[in-house]
């Protein structure tokens, strides 16, 4: 599919992009196609060195595509220079003009776009009071704090109206509670101004608390794109699971399979139904993905070496982590939520039951 | 060791040897230029130690047969020709300079420290051999006007030495490294984010050089513009060589006063005077940078 549908804000088509030439060529997008709708607060997510960056500088225009199109709303752009798109971007590190005050700072993309005097005044008001920020209007970026300066790094993106806001992990330089209380105001602002927000971040709790939608990506590609709940509770493989949360990888065999679900024995007698994917049938080796805060775990008046036995139990505030020994030298972690004072219910060495929900356990295309 | 006890008498202390360098090698010379500025002429040099303001009425006037004084411009055009080269050189080296410092900054910092010491070059040589060098590109069948004639494109001379044009080029050649460093300094510091943030708010090129880097660069051009602005003023070497002493400037002026004129209290008047414009020049910059600074702290 070459077309791109112009309800799409932006429509990514087999873009490759390659950093330098000959042997010393680096791949920091292979071939990686996606579309984010209208108004969407859509998330790349990925450690560093994934393409996440790259793939919103090709869509701000600082780089061009070895190869492939982009879409905004219909139109191909890759080919035009940055000051032409209708996008714009907040910064990692702001980026504000020094030798500009707060409102010359906001009002400089309107000013570029040869707005009125007054227009452009209007518009520069309008957008500090989005951001809460019209007392500091006459000040330099010098006097502002970070989380000031990211406000007006937000307004100055978003005062000429773009079609798409591009932010470059705007969050990443702010101290923890500015963060959150960050997050919820870019979620809200996100929905007031009814803008497609493209937002990439490394950090996986960002993006489960903000998107729409994430796509996860690594080594250059997208490996899942989905809703922030089925990303997490359906990963597709290993790498999606290990990095989004915390996950227990069980390697095991399928034991029994009845129409689509499986079972599978793990460790010493633990059974584990699951979806199956990709046709296994019965004595394939698979991964299982378990989810620490899936497993409960219920206090047992037996004692066996056969039983489920705690090797370590770490105090973490709300919860507790066990490191539980199931049998065959299969180590699971659990979370179990700290309920009431105290260290947690249960004390190295006790032997415990394991019992989880349905859908706990998510077999892994690998 | 015994130290004073006071701050403040340890402080003047340790100033002293700035202190006094000082007051040997700029306050007492100054001083003896506007003494001797004052004084009567001694025809064969020197002066004579009477009091006297021959010297500055003689900037403006001569006496004519009659012992009437009559307005004489002639220093008066020397001055103007001084302060127009000097501004022309400053323009000319900004127009030169700041493209190549803005080039140097883009490089890998390798190129970066080969290209400065490459600027920095030609300060190892002598300037009078410099400038001279000028003589034999300007000059009639130099190496501009040969190949001219050679291909037929130019018949008899261009005529550009000893022209205020030949002094330009000098004074341009001559001062454009300390128009280089002062602008490479304040664009080495420039965040190349600021010129992506700038594409990315819809201003282009153009745009990002008058919105973006020239006003982040000011601090060293306008270092720079008075680097060479106040040595074009009183420069001798290029006027001497490539003016032909056909167009004075101050500092040959000067320098012919010293000399072969000796006529030292006019010399000294004269030297008052250049001084005097360049405070004008550096206390305009000064007031300009106070102003940007006041204004950078916040209306």
């Amino acid at each position: 599919m070459s077309e791109s549908d112009a309800t799409n804000a932006l429509s990514v088509r087999n873009v490759v992009k390659q950093f330098g030439s000959g042997p010393n060529a680096v791949t920091a997008l292979n071939n990686v196609s996606v579309d984010i709708q209208s108004n969407e607060f859509f998330t790349l997510l990925g450690p560093s060195g994934c393409g996440k960056t790259t793939l919103l500088r090709l869509t701000a225009g600082f780089e061009q595509p070895t190869a492939g199109e982009i879409f905004l709303f219909g139109e191909e752009i890759e080919d035009l220079p940055p000051h032409e798109r209708p996008v714009n971007t907040v910064f990692q590190h702001y980026a504000l003009f020094p030798h500009m005050t707060v409102e010359e700072n906001i009002g400089f993309g309107l000013r570029m776009q040869k707005w009125s005097g007054p227009e452009i005044r209007a518009r520069v008001n309008e957008t500090l009071a989005l951001v809460k920020m019209e007392q500091f209007a006459t000040r330099k970026p010098v006097q502002l704090s970070g989380g000031q300066q990211q406000r007006i790094a937000l307004a100055r993106a978003l005062a000429p109206r773009p079609k798409v806001l591009l932010l470059d992990e705007p969050l990443s330089a702010l101290d923890l509670k500015l963060r959150q209380a960050m997050r919820n105001e870019l979620k809200t602002l996100q929905r007031e101004t009814g803008i497609t927000f493209i937002f990439v971040t490394h950090d996986q709790e960002e993006a489960l608390t903000m998107s729409d939608r994430i796509a996860v990506m690594s080594a250059g590609l997208i490996q899942q794109i989905g809703a922030p709940l089925e990303i997490y509770e359906r990963p597709i493989n290993r790498f999606v699971a290990d990095f989004i949360g915390d996950t227990n990888f069980i390697e095991t065999r399928i034991d029994q399979v009845s129409g689509n679900r499986a079972l599978c024995v793990a460790g010493g007698e633990l059974q584990f139904e699951t979806d199956v994917v990709d046709g296994h049938g019965i004595g394939d080796a698979v991964t299982l993905a378990v989810r620490p805060e899936r497993i409960t775990l219920q206090k047992t008046m037996l004692r066996s070496k056969d039983m489920p036995v705690i090797e370590e139990a770490t105090y973490l505030g709300t919860d507790t982590s066990y490191e539980i020994n199931i049998g065959d030298g299969v180590v699971v972690t659990v979370r179990d939520q700290n309920a009431e004072a105290g260290m947690g219910r249960f004390a190295a060495g006790e032997n415990v039951k394991l019992t989880f929900s349905d859908g706990a356990a998510r077999m892994l295309v690998d | 060791m015994n130290l004073p006890r006071s701050i403040a008498a340890r402080r003047a202390l340790g100033l002293a040897p700035a202190l006094i360098t000082v007051a040997i090698f700029m306050v007492l010379p100054m001083l003896i230029l506007l003494v001797f500025s004052f004084l009567e002429a001694d025809p064969y040099g020197g002066v004579e130690p009477r009091f006297s303001v021959e010297a500055y009425i003689q900037l403006l006037y001569e006496i004519d047969f009659d012992d009437a004084l009559v307005f004489n411009p002639i220093y008066l055009g020397i001055i103007w020709r001084s302060i127009f080269l000097a501004l022309v050189a400053t323009v000319g080296c900004l127009i030169l300079g700041f493209p190549v410092a803005y080039f140097i900054t883009r490089q890998d910092p390798r190129m970066q420290n080969l290209m400065l010491y490459l600027i920095t070059l030609p300060f190892w040589t002598n300037q009078l051999v410099r400038v001279y060098s000028w003589i034999l590109i300007l000059a009639k069948d130099g190496v501009i006007e040969q190949p001219l004639k050679a291909v037929g494109i130019l018949d008899g001379s261009l005529g550009m030495m000893y022209s205020n044009g030949a002094i330009a080029i000098g004074l341009v050649y001559s001062y454009l490294p300390l128009m280089v460093l002062p602008i490479y300094a304040s664009l080495e510091k420039l965040d190349f984010r600021l010129i992506e943030a700038a594409h990315d708010l819809y201003a282009d090129r153009m745009k990002v050089m008058r919105e973006i880097i020239t006003p982040l660069a000011m601090p060293g051009i306008i270092a720079g513009c008075i680097l060479v602005f106040v040595p074009s003023l009183g420069a001798f070497i290029a006027p001497d060589l490539l003016g032909g002493g056909k167009k004075l400037m101050l500092g040959s002026l000067i320098h012919l006063q010293f000399a072969s004129s000796r006529n030292w209290p006019f010399g000294s008047a004269i030297a008052i005077c250049l001084l005097m414009l360049v405070m004008v020049a550096l206390m305009v910059q000064a007031r300009s940078a106070a102003k940007r600074r006041a204004m950078e702290a916040g209306r």
